[in-house]
């Protein structure tokens, strides 16, 4: 390997100048053989572990994401369930809240009327009541009226002859 | 890229760029001294250190621009061998990475001015070549046994013209590590040939160097991207030997 030569002479190319070529290719050897470990002891593992994990991280991630989509899809149907379930309670609740009401009312009408009528049944007594005091007092004063006027005619009045023409007149 | 452009007349030395020199002094090159060559490679491992280790030592779920840029260089070679070779190929995508990250930084390396272009030495890239070229060999042989013939015995086409197609599959063959090392070379030696033939004509041309300095600009974007695409096409080359190496039937 050992070549001895000049620096050659700058004659055409000196690509040419095989004097040169045991040293580059010694060179060449050695640079090829550096980066040749650089790369596969250290650069290219490491930049597929890193490209690796990325990959690993996003497909995690895509995963991760598709799980969280069902869970929420999962979580809307609960919640649309619930709120049609309320809204059905509350209905229920709304027509027996109604029903109640109306038998509340029902009662209480019931309730009112017979009042009212007991109420009218009193009065009516009550006005019988009078007009037969009324009845009375008038026959008490045409009695007394009827005697007075007799008497004040100058003539003895028969009581009873009074009365009973009294009673018979206002009977009439 | 200077230094060259004569005191008088038009003076171009458009290769001297590539001269391989002792990098301390002397003028002797033994195959241990460090030259211009050591220098611009050892640049490159330091630039692959520092993207591709130093770049990703945050390890970061959300990366940095750094670490972006060697996951997107670890993917954009991974994706090659797997597409290309298939998934046994997988296996040797250290190797594939350890070239294509080498010519990448090589190339772009020497697109400083004043730098030394590593790739531009058939030295170099026929190591390189034949290297790859060995290796897919050894290894079709040692995975397909006497199968591995049956790469250049085209099943497919009529049993008469199979013996001169596969007299033609094997010299290309055996064309391939020259193909695949001068290409690389070739691109690499070219453009910054061309670019110093035109800094050339910017030294003596005076007020008119704006159009040599035009094109220099114009022909250095064309070396960015031929940078990178000779890199992308060696390996994508060399992994379309080695998927050849472990499927040798067509």
């Amino acid at each position: 390997m050992a070549t001895d030569t000049k620096a050659a002479e700058p004659v055409g190319m000196p690509q040419l100048d095989f004097a040169t070529f045991p040293n580059q290719i010694f060179w060449l050897v050695v640079t090829l053989v550096v980066i040749y470990f650089v790369l596969s002891r250290i650069a290219l593992p490491r930049i597929a572990a890193v490209l690796a994990e990325r990959q690993g991280t996003i497909s995690n991630d895509i995963t991760a994401a598709d799980e969280l989509r069902l869970k929420a899809q999962e979580a809307e149907r609960a919640y649309e369930k619930a709120l049609s379930d309320a809204r059905a309670e509350a209905q229920r609740i709304v027509a027996a809240t109604k029903a109640e009401i109306k038998a509340d009312l029902a009662a209480a009408t019931a309730r009112a009327d017979a009042e009212i009528s007991a109420r009218a049944a009193e009065a009516e007594k009550q006005i019988a009541e009078i007009r037969e005091n009324a009845m009375e007092s008038v026959t008490i004063v045409a009695r007394a009226t009827a005697g007075e006027l007799v008497a004040a005619l100058g003539f003895q009045a028969d009581e009873a002859a009074v009365t009973a023409a009294v009673d018979a007149k206002v009977k009439g | 890229m200077a230094s060259d452009q004569a005191t008088g007349g038009l003076q171009i030395h458009p290769m001297d760029q590539f001269i391989v020199k002792p990098l301390f002094g002397g003028d002797a090159i033994h195959w241990y001294t460090p030259t211009n060559v050591t220098l611009w490679m050892a640049l490159a491992v330091v630039c692959v250190v520092l993207l591709l280790v130093i770049g990703t030592r945050g390890r970061a779920l959300v990366p940095s621009r750094v670490q972006s840029i060697a996951e997107l260089a670890y993917g954009f070679v991974y994706k090659m061998v797997e597409d290309v070779s298939g998934k046994d190929g997988v296996k040797y995508f250290p190797y594939i990475m350890t070239l294509f990250i080498f010519i990448v930084f090589a190339n772009f390396l020497g697109l400083i001015p004043m730098a030394f272009t590593t790739t531009s030495h058939i030295a170099v890239t026929a190591t390189m070549a034949l290297a790859v070229f060995f290796f897919v060999t050894i290894l079709g042989v040692v995975k397909n046994g006497i199968g591995f013939l049956s790469l250049f015995w085209i099943s497919a086409a009529p049993l008469a013209l199979r013996p001169i197609l596969a007299l033609i599959e094997v010299i290309s063959y055996f064309v391939r590590p020259v193909s695949h090392s001068i290409r690389l070379a070739g691109n690499m030696m070219a453009g910054h040939a061309v670019i110093k033939v035109f800094a050339g004509f910017a030294g003596v041309l005076g007020v008119g160097a704006v159009f040599p300095l035009a094109a220099i600009t114009a022909v250095y974007a064309l070396e960015v991207l031929v940078s990178f695409i000779q890199a992308y096409v060696f390996a994508i080359l060399t992994c379309v030997y080695l998927r050849d190496a472990l499927h040798p039937h067509h």
